[in-house]
């Protein structure tokens, strides 16, 4: 986001004003695109010019704001429809190389997904998987997903009956598909570890995998008697 | 579409509009081959409900442009209904999907073009007569 880029952001909501004000503030230039007069005459007398009223899902309002020259369209109104529509009519038609739209609603995800429309940012989402963080007694937390580069990053507590604890990084069998990447030990901090590095129990396991052996990944870490370890 | 003979499920969020279906029927909506399931076309369990899953044609017709365009998305795609039409009050975009491939009624342009054939007809006759 060094150079100047020309966003266009539908949704004058706190997301939408607040990500104007910022990329603004970067040296960017942005159009807000508000469909409530209310809200779109109180939004305008601080981003003045930077902000249009009208229904972004109408094609002339997108045009209007000169959608075709758009390095990227955000669309985070808290309507999950128009922000499917306005990403998908951007994409498709004005052909924007990138988009970002906001899920209001989780179970609207499987039509974002139906769509293409991605990617896709729901809040409530990102809190439960802070939760998951917050709660590791949750098991294994996913910190990264890339479902299309068949690639997750995953983090795990190792527990005292953990089949791995004791062992030397260097002898342990781990399964196809997966790289131990990171440590975080109480008191230690995070590091990388090494052949020699002792795993302990209480240690939390950083490691990349392909998503389809998760399963496996999480019986290799966890207590004996579990599927897939030896 | 009943009367000629068709099986047609109805979906509507609002309960009250099964008591439109039967306005002009002497006996229940159902008792006329009828089927009738409360929800919204974006609930997936609404659509399977209504029975999206057997149905030779789909018609997106609520009062939402931007609502009947993602169910008749959600309908060709996901279920792979053979014939699915939606209404699009914008000319503009039931223009543009209806070159994506799905079929489009646009009330606003039919209304136009009746309202133009009238006005000429009228102003014809005017002419003729005057």
């Amino acid at each position: 986001m060094g150079g100047r880029m020309y966003f266009i952001i539908v949704g004058a909501g706190k997301v939408g004003w607040n990500l104007a004000r910022e990329l603004i503030d970067k040296g960017n230039e942005v159009t807000v695109i508000e469909n409530d007069r209310d809200r779109y005459l109180t939004v305008e007398q601080e981003l003045e010019h930077s902000v249009q009223y009208g229904d972004a899902s109408e094609l002339w309002v997108l045009e209007r704001a000169g959608i075709s020259r758009a390095d990227m369209v955000i669309a985070v109104t808290g309507d999950d429809e128009d922000n499917m529509l306005i990403c998908q009519v951007a994409k498709e038609k004005y052909l924007v190389d990138r988009i970002i739209a906001r899920v209001n609603n989780p179970r609207n995800r499987q039509h974002f997904e139906l769509l293409g429309v991605k990617p896709y940012v729901s809040a409530t989402d990102l809190i439960l998987r802070l939760l998951e963080h917050e709660v590791p007694e949750y098991g294994l937390v996913h910190l990264l997903d890339l479902p299309e580069e068949r690639l997750e990053i995953i983090e795990m507590l190792l527990a005292k009956d953990s089949k791995v604890s004791g062992k030397r990084v260097g002898d342990l069998d781990m399964p196809e598909g997966t790289l131990l990447i990171s440590v975080l030990r109480e008191g230690q901090g995070g590091f990388v570890p090494g052949p020699d590095t002792v795993l302990e129990s209480g240690d939390e396991v950083l490691a990349v995998l392909d998503p389809t052996v998760e399963e496996d990944l999480k019986a290799f870490f966890g207590p004996p008697g579990g599927d897939g370890a030896s | 579409m009943l009367r000629d003979g068709n099986e047609v499920s109805c979906l509507d969020e609002d309960p009250e509009a099964h008591a439109r279906l039967e306005v002009s029927l002497d006996t229940s909506w159902e008792d006329h081959g009828g089927q009738f399931t409360v929800g919204t076309g974006l609930e997936i369990d609404a659509l399977t409900a209504a029975g999206v899953e057997k149905a030779d044609a789909f018609i997106a017709s609520t009062d939402g442009d931007n609502t009947n365009i993602i169910i008749a998305q959600i309908a060709k795609r996901r279920f792979n209904v053979p014939t699915v039409i939606a209404r699009i009050l914008d000319p503009l975009r039931a223009e543009w999907y209806e070159k994506q491939g799905v079929n489009t009624i646009c009330p606003t342009k039919v209304a136009i073009e009746m309202l133009e054939a009238q006005v000429k007809e009228a102003g014809g006759a005017a002419e003729a007569g005057g």
